[in-house]
């Protein structure tokens, strides 16, 4: 087990490759789902690496680069786990497709990091069958060398290795023991494998078989079964405990993440007020100032403030995910899910789109199921995410009597909050339900769900992830949200003449919002509001720093504030269309191009994005009309 | 119906994975579903002649865990129900190499 002196190929070629070469080699790391392969990844390439979004498919590639001890440096590509390699599902189209060379956008690996669990070889072997048949230099990574050590197994490397006609190394990726020999093999002649026979691939049977010979050859002795394991679905599967201890952590993450909502978000603003006073001071009163901390500071800042959620979130589900839960808390949600027409793995991406549709969007990816992924990917926007709660707070304030409901426990404001939850709740199970039964009908495609054992999260694995998260939800603040920004600021400050920025209904966005004036008075809402609707697409809290501004520019409502404002502006039936509208609209140009990007095209957002103002509208309508 | 009638009587039972109660072991006969789910399945050790024991379930036993090939699977009844099986008469718990 140490260095390549278990493997014969490689001392048969112990000769280093001199060949000049331009750019590091590209190698694919490849393996089925829970075999620890990401965790291996993260291990050789530490940080040092990339997000890559195949164009076209959903799914999302990590690329990085592992620096040999020579110094030389590896390019390693990240594909997804995959039972197979028939090419059928579209994960395992990406993976075929990198490995065969028929991606453009990447270039064929020169060899392949095979990550077989230890403690499962049998089974796990048979993917190395179709592996192998490719030719291209492959090391047999047994991961789990830990679990297969405690459990009581064990297998003979030299023969597994003489069977496989590869080198073979017994590694624990999460530990990092064993790992130096998976750079010894990047760093050496990499030769091509000689199995000694291979079964027909596509006779699934024949493979197994294949891999059960295999797997005597080499001595293999599967190990005892997981104590704890079994211990913990004792509980966590218990038919009175499971379910509330399943309640208890939806409510505690649901709570968690809403009650550090208001601290770090103040905090935040703290910060960003603080660098704009600041800015202030230190340059000169300018377009530019203007611009800087009217536009950017508050706009850009305001988004900002939602990082910690967000990372807050992405923490709770990688500890489930890693630790193993996540797939018994599918496993209790599948029949609540199965009533509405999704699956249980569509539970967690609708639970956390209460705090924001992206990253639930994002998660989405779990589910194999196309059709289902894209019905919970269309209903998901309904859920009332974070961004909805500002504008339902100053609306329900402005109207809302302050008067108690049930004592001290529920106030008429909070029930009106509470019963636009539910409505969102409501329309996205409505949805899926109508979704499901028409044009994203699936009963056919069998639900399948691998249980894996319970393992401790690592803090380098979630870590990474948090990372990760975090360079996305900044890339996009200072990207689609900043360009949005500067446009709207744009647009209330022309035509600019004679040094002065015009009256308000005059500017660019005071003449868009008189535009659309006509489509909206129906519902109540006059041509500042619609101005608010107008922004409000780029993000849903945006219509408050608008309305803001545009009040603010009023020196008579200036004087009562924004809610009275808004109260002189809106009848009860317009604010009450109003919270529909944004109950039911997707006003979100981040969720638009999430849609887009994890479908693969513009057909499902624009759809999505009709349907949606459609009902919002509908909504809209109906409430303005019928409450006077 | 008849057939299957005569067959409890010889030494081995007929039906689906979903007459497996919690511990109950049987053997893999044939999976009832179209080729490419099939496949899916036999991917995951779910391959006649296996032997497959029934785990614990979510509430309300549906869909339920089953320790196959050295893992464990959660399957909905209804494709449970495709799966079709032959049971050893004395039903006790069989020890499964690793699950």
């Amino acid at each position: 087990m140490s260095g390549c002196s278990d493997c014969q190929t490689c001392e048969a070629a112990t000769v280093p490759f001199p060949g000049p070469r331009t750019g590091p080699k590209t190698v694919a790391v490849i393996g089925p789902p829970n075999s620890g392969k990401t965790t291996l990844f993260n291990r050789l390439t530490g940080l040092r690496q990339k997000v890559a979004n195949f164009p076209g498919v959903t799914v999302e590639q990590h690329t990085g680069i592992a620096t040999l001890p020579d110094g030389r440096q590896v390019q390693l590509i990240d594909l997804p786990g995959v039972y197979s390699l028939s090419p059928r599902s579209e994960d395992e189209q990406v993976a075929f497709d990198v490995l065969t060379g028929r991606r453009e956008d990447t270039a064929r690996p020169e060899a392949v990091l095979l990550v077989l669990d230890a403690t499962n070889l049998s089974r796990n072997l048979m993917l190395a069958a179709p592996i192998l048949a490719l030719g291209m230099p492959t090391l047999v990574i047994l991961n789990m060398a830990d679990d297969l050590a405690s459990r009581g197994g064990r297998v003979d490397l030299k023969k597994l290795s003489a069977e496989l006609g590869a080198p073979v190394a017994l590694i624990a990726a999460r530990q990092g023991t064993g790992v130096e020999q998976v750079f010894d093999f990047l760093a050496g002649a990499m030769p091509k494998p000689e199995p000694k026979q291979l079964p027909v691939l596509q006779d699934v049977p024949k493979c197994r078989a294949w891999a059960g010979q295999v797997g005597e050859q080499a001595a293999y002795l599967p190990p005892i079964p997981p104590k704890w394991t079994r211990r913990l679905d004792a509980v966590f599967l218990h038919p009175v405990w499971g379910p509330l201890i399943f309640v208890a952590v939806v409510v505690g993450i649901f709570q968690t993440i809403f009650g550090i909502a208001a601290p770090s978000k103040d905090a935040i603003g703290w910060l960003v007020q603080g660098s704009g006073k600041w800015i202030a001071t230190v340059l000169p009163d300018s377009l530019f100032r203007s611009l800087l901390l009217g536009g950017v500071w508050s706009g850009v800042g305001s988004v900002i403030a939602f990082l910690p959620q967000v990372l807050l979130l992405f923490l709770f589900i990688g500890i489930l995910e890693d630790s193993g839960y996540l797939a018994r808390a599918a496993l209790i949600a599948d029949r609540t899910m199965a009533k509405v027409g999704l699956q249980g793995k569509s539970f967690i991406p609708l639970l956390s789109a209460y705090a924001c549709a992206v990253p639930a969007i994002l998660s989405t990816r779990t589910i194999e199921n196309k059709r289902d992924r894209i019905a919970t990917i269309l209903v998901a926007p309904f859920m009332t995410c974070s961004a909805r709660l500002p504008v339902y707070i100053l609306i329900v304030a402005a109207f809302i009597p302050k008067k108690q409901l049930l004592g001290p426990f529920l106030s008429e404001g909070a029930a009106a909050i509470l019963g636009l939850y539910l409505l969102g709740f409501a329309m996205a199970v409505l949805t899926a339900r109508v979704l499901k039964s028409s044009i994203l009908k699936s009963g056919r495609t069998p639900f399948l769900l691998e249980m894996p054992s319970y393992r401790w999260p690592t803090f380098q694995s979630i870590g990474l992830r948090l990372l990760d998260r975090s360079k996305v939800f900044l890339h996009r603040a200072g990207t689609i949200i900043l360009v949005v920004t500067v446009i709207l600021w744009v647009m209330v400050n022309v035509p600019y003449t004679n040094g002065h920025r015009p009256k308000i209904e005059d500017s660019l966005a005071g003449v868009a919002g008189r535009t659309i004036e006509p489509i909206i008075k129906p519902l109540g809402f006059n041509w500042k509001i619609g101005i608010g609707l107008i922004t409000a697409v780029a993000a849903r809290e945006t219509i408050i720093a608008t309305l803001g501004t545009i009040y603010g520019m009023d020196p008579q409502s200036d004087k009562h504030g924004l809610e009275a404002a808004l109260h002189h502006d809106l009848t009860p039936g317009g604010a009450v269309a109003l919270l529909i509208f944004f109950a039911f609209a997707m006003q979100c140009i981040s969720t638009i191009a999430v849609v887009r990007r994890e479908t693969g095209g513009w057909k499902w957002p624009a759809a999505q994005f009709a349907y949606m103002t459609a009902v919002a509208y509908t909504g809209a309508f109906a409430a303005a009309h019928i409450i006077h | 119906m008849q057939l299957s009638g005569n067959y409890q009587t010889a030494d081995a039972i007929q039906g689906s994975l979903v007459d497996l109660h919690r511990g109950d072991a049987a053997i893999l006969d044939g999976i009832d579903l179209p080729g490419e789910e099939a496949r899916r399945l036999m991917e995951l050790g779910f391959l006649p002649g296996t032997r497959i024991t029934a785990g614990r379930s979510a509430p309300g036993g549906d869909p339920q865990v089953f320790q196959v090939d050295g893992s464990e699977i959660a399957l909905r009844r209804e494709t449970a129900r495709r799966l079709k099986v032959r049971r050893e008469k004395v039903a006790k718990p069989v020890h499964t190499p690793r699950a």
